[in-house]
C-alpha cells in the first residue's frame, strides 16, 4: 500500500505525465490511420512468412521493404507477438487487411515502444540545469521539458493517429544526445549507429555526431585557449569510433549546407550542447534543401530542440516558432473531418501551453517574441479557419483544390526558414567554451 | 488568474478525452427497427422541427408515440429544436418528416457527437471551471487539479459521448451546477433560475430539488421572517415561477397540453398530480413483499430529513453540498432494490411498484422495454454532488467515484466501450492520486472522522487503526472490482446456454426478460450488488462526519 502510495504520491509528477499521455494514446486507437498501418503490417508479414533472403524482394504489394535491416528485425520480433492477436495479418497476400484484433496490436506495438522515448526523456531531464527554476513544480524546466516532449502535438498525431514507429527511434535519438551530455561517448556513438541502422532518415544529423565525437572525444584535451592540442589525440579512441561510425561519411546531400556549423563545431567547440545546436541544423538543413522530404521529417529538428528551449530564452523563442510552425505544417496529415477537434484541440493545447509556460520561465528577461513574430503566429489561426472551414464552402473548390495546401506550405515554409537562420545565427555568433571543463 | 494557461490545458484535455471517447460507436447502430438513443434524440429533432408545438407531446399519425416520443420537459424539446435547425441547414435529410428513421452516417455521426460537445462546452465546462475558481482556501494549482479530476470523470464521459447514450446530461447537469454555484455565492435569484432550468430540462433533477428548498428556505428564515427575508422568499418564488412558465408557455394555453406533457415525462402515474397521492392506496393491491421495499423506502427517506432539517436551520454552502450527497444515497438504494430480479413476478412488476413508490413520487423513465438499464444509467449522473466534495474528502470522493464507474462496466461492456472505461477510470484515478496525494491523506483528520474514532474509542480504547482498515478496505475494493471486470469479460462466450449470446447481445431493451440466463445474470447481478452495499458503506462513512457535527460549520465559501 505504501509503494503504490509513493507511486501515485503528489511527488512522482514524471510518471502522472507519462501515464496520462498514455491513456490519451490508447484513446486515440479508434482513429483514422494512414496508408502506413499497412505498410507496417505488410513489414509484418514480410518478415515473418519469408526466410531473409526473400525480405528485400519481395514485392507483391506496392509498400516494399525500405527500412535498414535493425527495423526489418524490429518487425519480426513484433510479429511474434502479433500471431497471438490475429494470424491473418502475417499472410503477405492479405492486402490492406485490417482487422479489429490487427488494428489494436499495432496500435498498442506503437504505445509500447513509446516506453523506450519515455526513459529517454526521463534522462534527458537529467541533463539539463534547474537552477535558475522557481520553487513551483510547474515552473521548473524538468517539468516543462517533459511536457514539451511527452506530450508534442507532432509525434502524437504521426505515431498514434497516421501511424508510424518514430516514437521509440527518437527515443533511441534522445538517450544517445543525453549520454553525450553526461560524457558517455562510446555509449552516445552506439546508440546513434544503432539508430542509423533502423532509418536511415537520421544520416541528416550523422555529420554533427561525426565531428562532435571527433573533436571532443578523440582529442581528449583542449590548449588554455579552446583550440585543438593535437598531441592529445587517442588513436585508440579513434578507431573504437570509427568501428561504429564508419557510415558517418555516407552520402547525403543536406547536411553539406550545414557545414558553417560544423567548423564551428570543430574550431569552436562548445561541449555537448554546441553539439546539440549543430543536430538541429543539420537535421533542419536537410529538411530545407532535401529533395524528397517528408513533412514529419521536422521532427528531427524540433524534439530535440526541446531540450535547449528550456536552457535560454533566445532559444526558447526560436524553438516556438519552430515548432508551432512545424507542426501546423502537419495538418494537411490528418485530412479527415472526425480527427478535425483532436487535431485542433491538441494543437491548442501542446501551443499553448508551451508558450505560456516557457514565457513563464523566461518572465525575467527580455519578452520572447517581438511583434512581428506575434503577428505571424496569430496568422495561423485564420489561416487554419479559411483552410478547413471556409474554402471547402466556396466556389473556388473544384477549380483550385489545392490552394489550402499551398498556403499551408509557404506560410510554414516562412516561419522554419526564419527559425532556421536565426539558429545558424546563433550558433555562429556564440561565444566557444573555454577549457574542457571536469563534470 | 494566475497559470491561467493551465487551466486552459486542463479544459483543453478534457474536450480531447470526450471527443475520442465519441470516435466509438454509438447505442443501436445498425440496429433496426428501434435503433437505440442515439436515434431518438434525431427523431426528436425531427419531431420538433417537422411538427407545431401542439402536436409534440401528442400521438398522432406523425408522431408515433411508441417510436421514442418526448418524454423530457419543454427545454429539451427546445434545444433539439435548434440543434434541428442547425441540421436544416447541413442536410435536410438528417430530419425530414418519416423518411429519416434510422438514418446513420459519418456525417450525422459527426454532427451529434459536435452537437453534445457543444453544449457541454457552453454549459456544463464553464459552470466546473467557475465552480473550482470559487473554491476558497486552496491553491490554484489545487484548483486545476479540481477542475482535471472533475472532467476527467468516467462516468459523464460515458454516458454523454459513449456508445450507449447520445445524450446531454452534460447540460442539466451544468445548468444544476451553475445553480449550486449561484446559491453558494448569493447569487440566490440567478442559482435558483439556473436550477428551474435544470428541471425544466430533465426532471431527473427534482430529486434535488429538496435540498435547494430547504437551504434557500434557510437563508430566507436566516434573513428574518419579516423584512429581508420575506422578500428574498417572495423574489425567489417570483424567480422560479417566471422561469416555468417561460419555459411551459406554450403549453399552458390548454388544459390538456400541460397535462399530456406531464403524462409524458411522468408516465403510470394517473395525470392528476394529486392522484398520484393515492399510489399508497395502491399498496393493497400489492404482493406482502413489496412492503419491504416501502418500509426501505420510507427509513431512507427519514434519514434525509434530519439533514435537510438541519440545512433549512443553519444554511451553508457545506452543508447543502453534503446533503446533496445525501439524497444520492436514496437514490441508490432505491434503484439497487428495483434491480433485483424477481422471475416469478417478472422484474416489470418490481420496477412498477419501486417507481410507484419512488422518492417525491414521480417515478423514472419506464419505457415498457428499456427499463433497468436507462434508468441506471440516467441514474450515475447523479454522482455529479460527489465530485463537488473531492477537494475537501479526496480519499472517500475518489473511492466513491471509481466505484460508481466500475459498477457501470457490465453495462458497458456489451457495448463495447471497454478500452474507453478502463483508460478513463485509470486517467481519473491517477489524476485524483496525484493532485490529491490521496493515499498519503488517510489519517483520521483528513477523513473527517476524527469524531466518530473518538466517540468509538470511549468504548473500545485500542481502536487507533481506523485508517488502515479503510485502506484496506479501498485496496480489497480495487482489487474486487479489477476481478468483476475481468469477469464479466470472459463470462461472456456462451459455454453451457448457446442461446446466452444470442440474449446478450440483443437489444438492451429484453434485459428485463431473461428466464433463460439465470446463471450469468444472476452472477451480475450480485455483484453489481456487492458493489452497491460497497458504494452504500462509503456513502455512510462521508455521511459520518456530518452527523457527528454539532456546531455551525464555518462557511467553506
Amino acid at each position: 500500500m505504501a509503494a503504490f502510495g509513493i507511486a501515485t504520491g503528489g511527488g512522482n509528477w514524471f510518471s502522472a505525465l507519462a501515464l496520462g499521455v498514455t491513456f490519451l494514446k490508447c484513446l486515440l486507437i479508434p482513429t483514422y490511420h494512414s496508408t502506413d498501418f499497412e505498410v507496417h503490417r505488410n513489414w509484418l508479414a514480410i518478415t515473418h512468412s519469408l526466410p531473409i533472403s526473400q525480405w528485400y524482394y519481395e514485392a507483391t504489394s506496392e509498400w516494399t521493404l525500405d527500412y535498414p535491416p535493425f527495423f526489418a528485425w524490429f518487425e519480426y520480433a513484433l510479429s511474434h507477438v502479433a500471431k497471438y492477436f490475429d494470424q491473418e495479418m502475417l499472410n503477405v497476400h492479405n492486402l490492406n487487411y485490417s482487422s479489429s484484433r490487427t488494428l489494436l496490436f499495432q496500435r498498442f506495438s506503437v504505445i509500447f515502444t513509446d516506453a523506450l522515448f519515455v526513459y529517454a526523456v526521463h534522462e534527458c531531464c537529467k541533463c539539463i540545469d534547474g537552477n535558475k527554476a522557481g520553487k513551483e513544480l510547474t515552473e521548473k524546466p524538468k517539468f516543462i521539458l517533459s511536457v514539451l516532449l511527452l506530450w508534442n502535438f507532432g509525434l502524437l498525431i504521426v505515431d498514434h493517429i497516421h501511424f508510424q514507429y518514430n516514437g521509440f527511434l527518437f527515443g533511441l535519438m534522445l538517450l544517445s544526445i543525453a549520454r553525450l551530455f553526461q560524457k558517455r561517448h562510446m555509449e552516445g556513438a552506439f546508440l546513434f549507429a544503432v539508430l542509423l541502422h533502423f532509418k536511415h532518415i537520421y544520416l541528416y544529423v550523422a555529420p554533427a555526431y561525426g565531428i562532435y565525437l571527433l573533436r571532443s572525444y578523440c582529442f581528449t584535451a583542449n590548449k588554455p585557449d579552446g583550440s585543438i592540442r593535437w598531441s592529445s589525440f587517442s588513436f585508440l579512441r579513434l578507431i573504437s569510433l570509427g568501428l561504429m561510425v564508419f557510415l558517418v561519411s555516407a552520402l547525403s546531400l543536406g547536411p553539406f549546407l550545414a557545414l558553417p556549423s560544423i567548423f564551428c563545431l570543430w574550431f569552436k567547440p562548445q561541449g555537448p550542447k554546441g553539439f546539440l545546436r549543430s543536430l538541429i541544423l543539420c537535421a533542419l538543413s536537410s529538411f530545407m534543401f532535401g529533395w524528397h522530404v517528408h513533412e514529419k521529417a521536422i521532427l528531427l529538428a524540433v524534439l530535440p530542440m526541446s531540450l535547449l528551449s528550456v536552457g535560454k530564452a533566445g532559444d526558447a523563442s526560436i524553438f516556438l516558432i519552430l515548432t508551432t510552425t512545424g507542426h501546423y505544417s502537419l495538418f494537411p496529415l490528418l485530412f479527415t473531418a472526425p480527427e478535425l477537434p483532436i487535431k485542433i484541440l491538441l494543437m491548442l493545447l501542446f501551443t499553448i501551453y508551451s508558450i505560456s509556460s516557457l514565457k513563464t520561465l523566461f518572465r525575467k528577461e527580455k519578452p520572447l517574441f517581438n511583434w512581428m513574430e506575434t503577428f505571424y503566429l496569430l496568422g495561423l489561426g485564420p489561416l487554419e479557419v479559411f483552410c478547413e472551414f471556409v474554402f471547402p464552402f466556396t466556389s473556388r473548390k473544384l477549380k483550385y483544390p489545392f490552394i489550402p495546401l499551398f498556403l499551408t506550405s509557404v506560410y510554414c515554409a516562412v516561419g522554419i526558414t526564419y527559425a532556421w537562420f536565426k539558429l545558424y545565427v546563433s550558433v555562429l555568433t556564440d561565444p566557444p567554451v573555454g577549457k574542457t571543463k571536469k563534470q | 488568474m494566475e497559470k491561467w494557461y493551465l487551466m486552459t490545458a486542463v479544459v483543453l484535455i478534457g474536450l480531447t478525452v470526450r471527443w475520442t471517447v465519441s470516435l466509438n460507436s454509438y447505442s443501436g447502430a445498425g440496429k433496426p427497427p428501434m435503433f437505440g438513443d442515439y436515434e431518438a434524440q434525431r427523431h426528436w429533432q425531427e419531431i420538433t422541427f417537422n411538427l407545431p408545438i401542439k402536436q409534440w407531446y401528442f400521438n398522432s399519425s406523425d408522431n408515433n408515440l411508441q417510436y421514442w416520443g418526448l418524454d423530457y420537459p419543454p427545454l429539451t424539446a427546445y434545444h433539439s429544436l435548434l440543434c434541428a435547425y442547425v441540421a436544416q441547414l447541413i442536410n435536410p435529410d438528417w430530419i425530414a418528416l418519416h423518411t429519416s428513421r434510422g438514418y446513420e452516417s459519418q456525417a450525422h455521426k459527426l454532427f451529434m457527437r459536435a452537437t453534445v460537445l457543444i453544449a457541454d462546452l457552453l454549459i456544463y465546462i464553464p459552470a466546473v471551471v467557475l465552480y473550482c475558481c470559487c473554491l476558497k482556501e486552496i491553491s490554484t494549482k489545487k484548483k486545476i487539479a479540481n477542475v482535471l479530476c472533475i472532467l476527467l470523470y468516467p462516468g459523464l464521459i460515458l454516458i454523454d459521448y459513449g456508445h450507449f447514450q447520445n445524450r446531454y446530461n452534460s447540460v442539466s447537469l451544468g445548468f444544476a451546477l451553475w445553480g449550486v454555484l449561484g446559491v453558494s455565492c448569493n447569487w440566490d435569484l440567478l442559482g435558483s433560475l439556473a436550477f428551474c432550468l435544470a428541471v425544466n430540462y430533465k426532471q431527473m433533477e427534482l430529486y434535488h430539488s429538496l435540498p435547494f428548498f430547504c437551504f434557500l428556505l434557510g437563508k430566507c428564515f436566516k434573513k428574518g421572517l419579516k423584512g429581508k427575508g420575506f422578500v428574498l422568499f417572495v423574489k425567489l418564488a417570483c424567480t422560479v415561477l417566471a422561469s416555468f412558465i417561460i419555459c411551459w408557455l406554450p403549453f399552458f394555453t390548454e388544459r390538456e397540453q400541460t397535462l399530456q406533457v406531464l403524462r409524458r415525462l411522468f408516465p403510470d402515474k394517473v395525470a392528476n398530480i394529486w392522484c398520484s397521492f393515492s399510489v399508497f392506496l395502491k399498496i393493497k393491491d400489492i404482493l406482502p413483499h413489496h412492503i419491504q421495499i416501502l418500509i426501505s423506502f420510507c427509513f431512507t427517506f427519514l434519514s434525509l430529513l434530519p439533514a435537510c432539517i438541519k440545512l433549512t436551520l443553519q444554511p451553508s454552502p457545506r452543508v447543502f453540498r453534503f446533503t446533496l450527497i445525501l439524497t444520492l444515497s436514496f437514490m441508490l438504494f432505491k434503484f439497487k432494490l428495483s434491480e433485483i430480479p424477481r422471475e416469478a413476478e417478472g422484474t416489470l412488476v418490481v420496477s412498477e411498484v419501486s417507481c410507484a413508490l419512488s422518492f417525491f413520487l414521480f417515478s423514472f423513465q419506464v419505457h415498457e422495454k428499456s427499463i433497468l438499464l436507462n434508468d441506471l444509467l440516467q441514474f450515475y449522473f447523479f454522482i455529479k454532488p460527489v465530485c463537488l466534495v473531492l477537494s475537501e474528502i479526496p480519499f472517500m470522493s475518489t473511492w466513491f467515484l471509481l466505484v460508481s464507474t466500475f459498477s457501470m462496466v457490465p453495462l458497458l461492456l456489451k457495448d463495447e466501450l471497454l478500452m474507453p472505461s478502463v483508460v478513463t477510470t485509470m486517467a481519473f484515478f491517477i489524476a485524483c492520486a496525484t493532485s490529491f496525494s490521496i493515499f498519503e491523506k488517510t489519517s483520521e483528520e483528513e477523513l473527517h472522522l476524527k469524531s466518530f474514532s473518538i466517540s468509538v474509542r470511549k468504548y473500545l480504547p485500542r481502536f487507533t487503526f481506523l485508517p488502515r482498515i479503510i485502506q484496506h478496505l479501498f485496496l480489497i475494493s480495487v482489487i474486487t472490482m479489477v476481478l468483476l471486470t475481468l469477469m464479466t469479460v470472459t463470462l461472456d462466450p456462451p459455454q453451457k446456454l448457446p442461446d446466452l449470446f444470442t440474449v446478450l447481445k440483443s437489444e438492451e431493451n429484453e434485459l428485463a426478460l431473461f428466464p433463460d440466463v439465470k446463471n450469468v445474470n444472476s452472477a451480475k447481478r450480485f455483484c453489481e450488488l456487492l458493489l452497491c452495499v460497497n458504494e452504500i458503506i462509503i456513502l455512510r462513512i462521508m455521511d459520518l462526519h456530518e452527523e457527528m457535527e454539532d456546531g455551525p460549520v464555518a462557511p467553506y465559501f
